[in-house]
């Protein structure tokens, strides 16, 4: 089964060489072919091959597929800068790096590395090393603080997803191709058609589509397995909540407050200041407005309406709504700031030139405004995410600690209380690579969509 | 920050009357605050206070404080907090403008190497890794210790390649000058570079200092020693004051530990709007 993959990766290297170089020459093609099974057989004899052993499942299989796969992949890519390189079509990396034209400092070779040895040692101890340390752990059973640990190959990783590997194969491929499919229908229909419309649906459709087939692909829990589809379904309703709640209602206030012309300063400060409120601080507030016995929510929905509101602990649709509330409202002064920061930029004169033609409000804002706001809402849309997958551990700390049975536990929070609480490193160590897959995920789409970008969200 | 465009002119985007968007701000303004309000309300009054739901100050404020401040010496945690945050925040800078200028003003072997190993570094965030680094800073016998709180944060990837971004924005003339004055790289940094990059090491500061004042995953694992700990993770701590829930303590140290970030930030708004201008320049 190995070998297999091996045959596979000699033969899809020399089609990588022939998509990304122009006529390439027979050493090339060699070299691909190599390289692509060197990149795909380094991760499974690292793990002494355990995925094909005796007594493994086709799902198991599958994932070593997967790995092999991902490690050919970076192989022919690093060939592939190699390549460019020796025929001199490099990106500029001059350029990229933003070093200067004429000049620089002509002084000993070691004073550069010199500068930024210390930015080097502490990424290198204190990211890569964890990182690496990250994906070596979650193929091990380990306890935390105990120096003895067993080698479980990917059982951490399988215990979490379906045990039929066809439909593991079949989901995602049935994902991909409707979004193919949905940008097929797009570019082939013309604009203002319902054609059109249909594609534009479709695509919607396919991108939801995706998140249906990760649902269906994570584990439902019994016959041994770790229930992770509902852990999968909280963090992405927790998440969509906050990054909608946040940036719909920072684009709302901030185009409201982008109207006033006096008093716009003081306004503006009045806005933005929960940007400096801590995740826990949020936490500890609406942790006092949604106590259900000395909270005011409660109270007024008692007294003023008659409500009598259940423990928001103990109702799991309150439980999510609340911590969504919280965190969106701790994220919504920093998305006011930079809608109020973008608004600035939108063209004045492409406004008035729709206030001729009689555009409504509304119009206006669908037409102009939100199209030129679009880098802005991107931008934003990224860090919202960050924010939304791993500082709203704080917030669920304080208001929820994840209940009710399980109902606010999101992937970040599962991660704590499956490798601290319960003291699973191993297994805490697997969903830790899950959550570092969607975090990748998100950065090649964000670099797809919109080219290079510096962000500005924390460390 | 209607200085590009004059206000008349800015008007004509809503034109109409103004009051009752004034009205709608205001409205949305005290909405925001509610939360701190209320808080600020309870952090006043007595447990008894609290539950016959009275909407006037209380009496306890005094009292409350003193459990805070003194009886759980929150005045211990804010301090670290401070210490902690300083070091971040001076070293994380100190650290970004040396790669920074590395990376503009040096021409090496293997520069792209480095540039991508940094530039990867991005999309890595600690909390993935965070039982990984648990253990690894743990074997360091770094547990309880300030140095786990602030080595780890040293250095920053997005602060590297702000600079980096300003620098090669600066007119290289720059370079040329000082380096017929024969100055060195470090006297290059802090005679030209730094006094024409305050605004970017404004908006960093400003960045660094609310992002490591707020961090409260990392020291809750790492800090196990309630007087090393930091603010944010002792109001955990408050939650419980004599074998009950208080909530008049809690909210005054939910207030007190949002103070500093606070600060910084509303007086330092100006130069770090001004920052994140030159930054998304590109």
């Amino acid at each position: 089964m190995l070998i297999l993959g091996l045959v596979v990766a000699a033969i899809l290297g020399p089609l990588y060489v022939w998509r990304n170089n122009d006529d390439p020459s027979a050493m090339r093609y060699g070299i691909g072919s190599a390289v692509a099974v060197a990149g795909a057989a380094v991760t499974p004899l690292a793990m002494g091959r355990c995925a094909f052993l005796e007594g493994t499942s086709g799902v198991d299989h599958l994932l070593a597929y997967g790995l092999m796969a991902g490690g050919a992949w970076l192989a022919l890519i690093a060939l592939q800068l190699l390549f460019d390189r020796a025929d001199g079509t490099e990106s500029d990396s001059a350029g990229m790096t933003g070093e200067i034209r004429t000049g620089g400092f002509r002084l000993g070779w070691w004073v550069p590395w010199l500068l930024l040895s210390p930015t080097l040692i502490i990424l290198i101890v204190f990211l890569y090393l964890p990182a690496i340390q990250t994906f070596t752990l979650s193929t091990k059973l380990t306890k935390l603080g105990a120096p003895k640990s067993v080698d479980v190959c990917f059982s951490n990783f399988t215990e979490l997803l379906i045990t039929d590997p066809w439909k593991l194969v079949a989901y995602p491929l049935l994902a991909i191709a409707a979004i193919y499919g949905a940008r097929f229908w797009l570019s082939r229909s013309a604009p203002g058609t319902w054609s059109r419309k249909g594609a534009d649906i479709a695509t919607v459709f396919a991108m939801l589509s995706v998140f249906v087939a990760l649902y269906a692909m994570f584990s439902p829990g019994g016959g041994g397995q770790v229930a992770y589809r509902p852990v999968y379904l909280n963090t992405v309703i927790i998440t969509i909540g906050i990054v909608a709640f946040g940036m719909i209602g920072g684009l709302a206030v901030a185009y409201l407050a982008f109207r006033t012309i006096r008093g716009g300063s003081v306004y503006r400060t009045l806005l933005i200041w929960p940007y400096a409120i801590s995740p826990a601080v949020a936490g500890v507030l609406f942790f006092m407005i949604f106590d259900p016995t000395a909270g005011i929510f409660t109270y007024v929905m008692d007294t003023w309406f008659g409500i009598d509101v259940p423990n928001y602990r103990e109702n799991a649709f309150l439980a999510q709504a609340s911590i969504i509330l919280a965190s969106g409202w701790k994220i919504l002064g920093y998305n006011i700031l930079f809608y109020l920061a973008g608004l600035q930029t939108v063209s004045l004169d492409q406004v008035e030139a729709a206030l001729i033609d009689g555009a409504s409000t509304w119009q206006r804002f669908m037409k102009i405004v939100l199209p030129a706001l679009s880098p802005i809402t991107f931008f934003l849309l990224v860090t919202n995410l960050t924010y939304a997958f791993f500082e709203v551990y704080a917030t669920i700390d304080f208001m929820t600690k994840g209940a009710p049975a399980g109902k606010t536990s999101v992937a970040i929070y599962e991660i704590i209380r499956v490798g601290v609480n319960n003291g699973d490193l191993g297994r805490g160590a697997a969903q830790s690579v899950l959550l570092f897959a969607a975090v990748i995920a998100v950065t090649i789409w964000q670099f797809q969509t919109s080219g290079r970008r510096v962000s500005y969200g924390g460390s | 920050m209607s200085g590009l465009t004059p206000g008349v002119k800015r008007h004509t985007l809503f034109r109409g009357r103004t009051w009752p968007y004034h009205l709608a701000l205001t409205a949305t303004a005290i909405v925001i605050a509610f939360p701190l309000l209320y808080a600020a309300l309870i952090a006043t009054q007595t447990n008894t206070e609290i539950f016959s739901f009275q909407f006037t100050p209380g009496s306890a404020l005094a009292s409350n404080f003193d459990a805070v401040w003194n009886g759980r010496d929150f005045a211990g945690a804010m301090w670290n907090s401070t210490v902690q945050t300083f070091l971040v925040t001076i070293g994380k800078t100190v650290l970004s403008l040396l790669a920074g200028l590395a990376f503009v003003y040096f021409k090496f072997r293997g520069k792209w190497i480095v540039f991508f190993l940094v530039l990867v570094t991005l999309m890595m965030p600690t909390e993935v890794m965070i039982l990984a680094m648990f253990r690894l800073v743990s074997g360091f016998g770094w547990q309880d210790t300030m140095a786990a709180i602030v080595v780890p944060f040293l250095a920053s990837a997005t602060g590297a390649f702000l600079f980096r971004q300003h620098f090669a924005n600066l007119p290289s003339e720059l370079l040329e000058a000082s380096q017929i004055d024969g100055a060195s790289p470090v006297q290059f940094l802090t005679k030209v570079l730094i006094p024409l990059s305050w605004n970017v090491i404004a908006a960093l500061f400003v960045i660094q200092f609310v992002y490591t004042w707020n961090m409260f995953l990392w020291p809750s694992l790492i800090i196990r020693d309630e007087t090393k700990q930091v603010s944010q993770v002792a109001l955990q701590t408050l939650t419980n004051i004599d074998g009950a829930l208080t909530y008049g303590p809690l909210m005054l140290a939910a207030i007190i530990a949002s103070i500093p970030p606070a600060i910084v930030f509303l007086l330092m708004q100006k130069p770090f709007m001004s920052g994140f201008a030159i930054g998304q320049q590109k």
